[in-house]
């Protein structure tokens, strides 16, 4: 079973939702959509799941044209980011209902309910309503309810937005194990470049309703075509910083300056913008080419056991992602160490032209 | 020793409902009270007459058929008013102009006067120039809600669903609103039928809103007056003489003051209770599930 978009638009209104899209999702692939708030994921799966009717293009599933389908007729299951369950039936029910509605034989129905049940652990509750559980068992619920019935097609719209972080973490984890075994397309949307790397699979950035990438998750994100796919495929956001590359250095500004290094020889002269991952920034120099910037300190934003560090110095601001909880008074004096190994390069359209050498590698 | 200061300057911010109460539930209530225990002949001559008027009241068959028929024609509009005000409200329109101008038309009858409504449909029950009345005659049926009991509580009926119908619908299509999108979009994924998104969708999501139409329009049509006053003004005899009617008819009619008093503490005693258990009763259907 395999699901293909060619050229898909949508236009609403005037206004174009999705701009032909073009995509193919194999049998039991772990497709992550990754983008924005109405970067056009919720509407790309409507579209898949024949909820909508693209304006423009053709859905092939397994080679047939199932465009004008309508989703009554289609086999897909989907989960909302809100959790979306019968008020007043009971778990089991619930659960049992696309059988159910599918004409199930009584003993098979009872037979899978348990066993999906029993995947998802929401087994103890199977009598309690929807509402008399916690926000992780309902959404387990409607999980239990799109997984009982063999879909070729489970889509999952941000599902775990609503949920804490200890539960989102524990239900991604089993996501992940859930499908191995299973051979249908799942599709799940996020804006979270954290989750899509958890989840890892395949990875589609999506911008303002434009496909910008596709690929496997690591190779996304090691080899991002272009800066957009980089800042929104990493978290906090790559830097980027302006600088000009001519016959012997690399110059951000009048003082800060690099030589060329073996690295980035290959790039022609003229204007880029340099990425750099947050990460990547030290606060000691890692090797013995790293440029050192003295910089001032804008603001320490601890995190978890983090700690974002946003500094600027006259020309340009940076982000560090520093491991470990650090405080900083504001305006605080400090030299950080610039990777210039590192950097990715991006063309004055913003297409990627250097990646680091061990990226390319992996 | 602790030192207690007791600030009791909350009793002033109580004061003026406290006061209003007092003037518009209280005070008029204690004087029906006063009322309905004594024989009143002028302002200076009462005697005391202790349980007397109760007595007689409870035991008068005329209150005993104004109750009877009071529960029959409550427990009819509401068995009509319910499920139709549910299918009008589930057939409005939800988006555009459609929506807005629907949502005025369904609101119309409960706009106009309750004693304009009485009026507009004497008139259009009537068999020589009313609309209604003059397509039944014209139809061969003989229709004549002044003289025919059975015709007369037809149009009482028809009367209070058209008047009444648009408050359930409009409860109904707020709370049907407030059902959000997706649910309708899982019901098309799941291939659920539309019975199937009205029982175990709407319906469940409707409760709450239904509770509270059923209760307002259970008691309101349980002290209706002015509509059936000026329609059929109790008749033909004493066939749509409800409960309030006949109360008026005693206290203003005949001008008997005790026993009309005894009669009202008899009949906020009875909505009282019949509200009582109804509230009761779907509380606890609820909590059961």
């Amino acid at each position: 079973m395999s699901l293909t978009l060619q050229n898909v638009s949508r236009v609403v209104e005037g206004e174009t939702w999705i701009d032909q899209v073009n995509l193919s999702l194999e049998p039991g692939s772990f497709n992550v959509l990754l983008g924005r708030t109405l970067s056009g994921k919720t509407t790309l799966m409507r579209l898949m799941a024949g909820l909508d009717r693209p304006t423009k293009g053709k859905i092939l599933m397994n080679g047939v044209d199932v465009t004008g389908v309508p989703v009554r007729e289609r086999n897909i299951s989907m989960v909302y980011q809100q959790f979306i369950n019968y008020p007043n039936l009971t778990v089991y029910e619930n659960i049992a209902s696309p059988l159910r509605l599918a004409k199930m034989d009584e003993k098979e129905v009872d037979r899978r309910v348990r066993e999906t049940a029993a995947m998802l652990r929401i087994d103890p509750f199977l009598d309690r309503l929807p509402l008399q559980l916690s926000g992780g068992q309902q959404q387990r619920t409607a999980m239990a309810r799109a997984l009982v019935k063999d879909s070729q097609i489970i889509l999952f719209d941000e599902p775990l937005v609503n949920l804490d972080y200890k539960l989102r973490e524990e239900l991604r984890q089993e996501l992940r194990a859930l499908f191995k075994a299973r051979n249908c397309i799942a599709v799940y949307a996020t804006t979270e470049p954290n989750e899509a790397l958890a989840l890892g699979g395949n990875t589609a950035v999506l911008n303002e309703g434009r496909l910008l990438q596709m690929g496997p998750t690591a190779e996304v994100y090691h080899q991002p075509k272009d800066i957009i796919t980089a800042e929104m495929f990493s978290e906090p956001p790559i830097n980027v910083v302006p600088g000009r590359v001519s016959e012997e250095e690399v110059t951000f500004d009048d003082t800060v300056h690099f030589r060329l290094n073996s690295d980035l020889r290959r790039l022609t002269p003229g204007e880029y913008q340099f990425g750099v991952r947050a990460s990547h920034i030290g606060l000691v120099p890692h090797s013995d080419d790293d440029l050192e910037l003295p910089v001032r300190v804008d603001l320490a934003e601890i995190s978890g056991s983090e700690t974002f560090l946003h500094v600027h110095n006259p020309h340009f601001d940076l982000v560090l992602h520093l491991s470990g909880v650090h405080a900083y008074q504001v305006d605080q004096e400090i030299k950080v160490y610039f990777p210039t190994h590192k950097l990715y390069a991006f063309d004055a359209q913003g297409k990627m032209v250097h990646s680091p050498a061990r990226m390319r590698d992996q | 020793m602790q030192i207690k200061v007791e600030n009791n300057k909350a009793w002033f911010l109580v004061l003026p409902v406290f006061l209003i109460v007092a003037f518009s539930a209280i005070i008029p209530l204690m004087t029906v009270v006063n009322y309905s225990v004594q024989d009143i002949f002028d302002p200076y001559t009462r005697y005391f007459v202790g349980t007397e008027w109760f007595k007689q009241v409870m035991l008068d068959s005329r209150l005993h058929e104004a109750l009877l028929r009071q529960f029959l024609y409550s427990f009819t509009i509401l068995a009509i008013e319910v499920p139709l005000g549910i299918c009008v409200a589930l057939m409005m329109p939800t988006k555009g102009r459609g929506a807005s101008l629907a949502l005025i038309l369904v609101a119309i009858p409960l706009l106009i006067p309750w004693n304009v409504v009485g009026t507009i449909w004497q008139i259009f029950g009537r068999a020589d120039i009313g609309l209604f009345g003059a397509f039944m005659s014209s139809i061969g049926v003989d229709y004549n809600y002044a003289s025919d009991p059975t015709d007369a509580w037809l149009t009482v009926v028809l009367m209070d669903v058209w008047h009444w119908t648009p408050l359930i619908a409009l409860l109904c299509y707020s709370g049907l609103r407030a059902i959000p999108e997706v649910y309708y979009q899982a019901a098309r994924i799941d291939q659920a039928s539309r019975w199937a998104v009205f029982r175990y969708i709407q319906l469940p999501k409707l409760t709450n809103v239904l509770i509270i139409g059923v209760l307002l329009r259970f008691m309101d049509s349980f002290m209706i007056y002015t509509e059936p006053f000026v329609l059929t003004g109790g008749g033909p005899g004493s066939s749509t003489t409800f409960l309030s009617q006949s109360l008026v008819q005693q206290a203003i009619g005949q001008f008997d003051l005790g026993p009309a008093a005894a009669f009202s503490l008899v009949y906020f005693l009875i909505i009282l209770l019949v509200c009582w258990v109804f509230y009761t009763t779907i509380m606890n259907m609820q909590k059961d599930k």
